[in-house]
């Protein structure tokens, strides 16, 4: 079977889908069901002073036992804070050490900071954390996540929350053909057409919240998501027909058509 | 309600009492802690720990982890008596994200 393996373990989706944005926790369960994924990006917050103690948590509903949780640094602009927040993360979680780590350089546009970025893996896979690494489209800045020992390079395809889709297939390409770890797309997915281009192109999964939670319907597009990411995996193992101007080989025959052939 | 168990279970009264600053969550809180009066040591039993804390807060029994001073503090030490006045300490939980 064609399975996706992270750190060892293999899993039949490619859909990874994070946990935020949604309505309450019933519809974040819903939605997570339909969309089939076995790993689910959680993040680590402080508690709210004053809150609700009878409040549930979202490991209730999402539990350990059932999903294999992907603790993220979603919000972290330092080395330190991204560090700190997966070593919580490791002890809330009873010694779990897979982790997304994402450090942001803009408030505003939520782009990663490749610096910050590589020096916290570094430290983290020293801590002996399984490091799977959000990056900028940039090959070479990929090439060094896996140098270090990431495993999984999880690239933008546009920006966090846009929407925008697959803005550079190229690098993406690039990065798919030089790595030797899985290559998920993290952020940029907008609707269906484009999981399943990511996975068209060749990458092993696809990470996406805001393009279900934000959909008008969030649990139908989950369902299409996992279509998507389907299709589009059997699209590229199938192999694509090359791309031409035109064919003079139509489908059907072209021997006995009734009536005359046009001159060419 | 700790207080009362506090009091009942290990101080029987004569103990005395003063409140700490803890800074939790980025927040300054003042919590009633144990004084150790002419005791010395710097850790000593008559000081908080964190199971104290999280009942305190109401945090009793919730899945959280604990970082104090910059170093996380492993559930299996809730019970040592640490927290000492200007103690950061950040408590955190599993919350939905991306």
């Amino acid at each position: 079977m064609d399975k996706l393996v992270i750190a060892g373990k293999a899993y039949s989706s490619r859909l990874l889908v994070g946990t935020g944005k949604y309505k309450d926790f019933d519809e974040t369960r819903a939605a997570v069901d339909a969309s089939g994924a076995e790993i689910i990006t959680v993040a680590i917050r402080r508690t709210n002073l004053g809150q609700n103690p009878e409040e549930p948590s979202l490991l209730d509903v999402l539990p350990p036992s059932q999903y294999t949780l992907l603790p993220n640094t979603a919000g972290c602009y330092t080395v330190d804070d991204a560090v700190r927040t997966l070593r919580l993360a490791r002890e809330l979680l009873d010694g779990h050490t897979l982790v997304k780590l994402e450090v942001l350089g803009d408030p505003k546009t939520l782009y990663p900071n490749m610096v910050e970025t590589l020096k916290a893996a570094e430290i983290l896979i020293r801590e002996g954390f399984q490091v799977m690494v959000y990056t900028s489209d940039d090959p070479i800045a990929a090439r060094q996540l896996e140098e270090i020992g990431c495993i999984a390079i999880m690239p933008l395809a546009s920006l966090i929350g846009s929407g925008m889709g697959i803005l550079n297939p190229w690098n993406l390409q690039i990065i798919i053909e030089n790595a030797k770890v899985p290559v998920i797309v993290d952020a940029g997915v907008g609707t269906a057409s484009d999981a399943a281009i990511a996975m068209e192109l060749g990458c092993d999964g696809v990470l996406m919240n805001t393009a279900i939670a934000a959909a008008r319907n969030p649990v139908l597009m989950a369902s299409a998501m996992k279509k998507a990411v389907e299709a589009g995996r059997e699209a590229y193992l199938a192999g694509r027909m090359p791309k031409k101007l035109y064919s003079a080989s139509p489908s059907s025959p072209v021997e006995g058509v009734i009536g005359n052939m046009p001159r060419k | 309600m700790w207080k009362a168990n506090f009091l009942g279970q290990r101080f029987c009264g004569a103990t005395l009492w003063k409140m700490i600053q803890l800074i939790v969550n980025g927040q300054p809180q003042l919590v009633p802690s144990p004084d150790p009066g002419t005791d010395s040591g710097t850790t000593n039993d008559a000081m908080l720990n964190i199971r104290q804390l999280l009942e305190h807060m109401g945090l009793q029994g919730k899945r959280i982890a604990v970082e104090r001073n910059g170093e996380i503090v492993p559930r299996s030490q809730f019970d040592q008596p640490m927290l000492a006045n200007g103690d950061k300490l950040e408590i955190v939980v599993a919350v939905g994200g991306g």
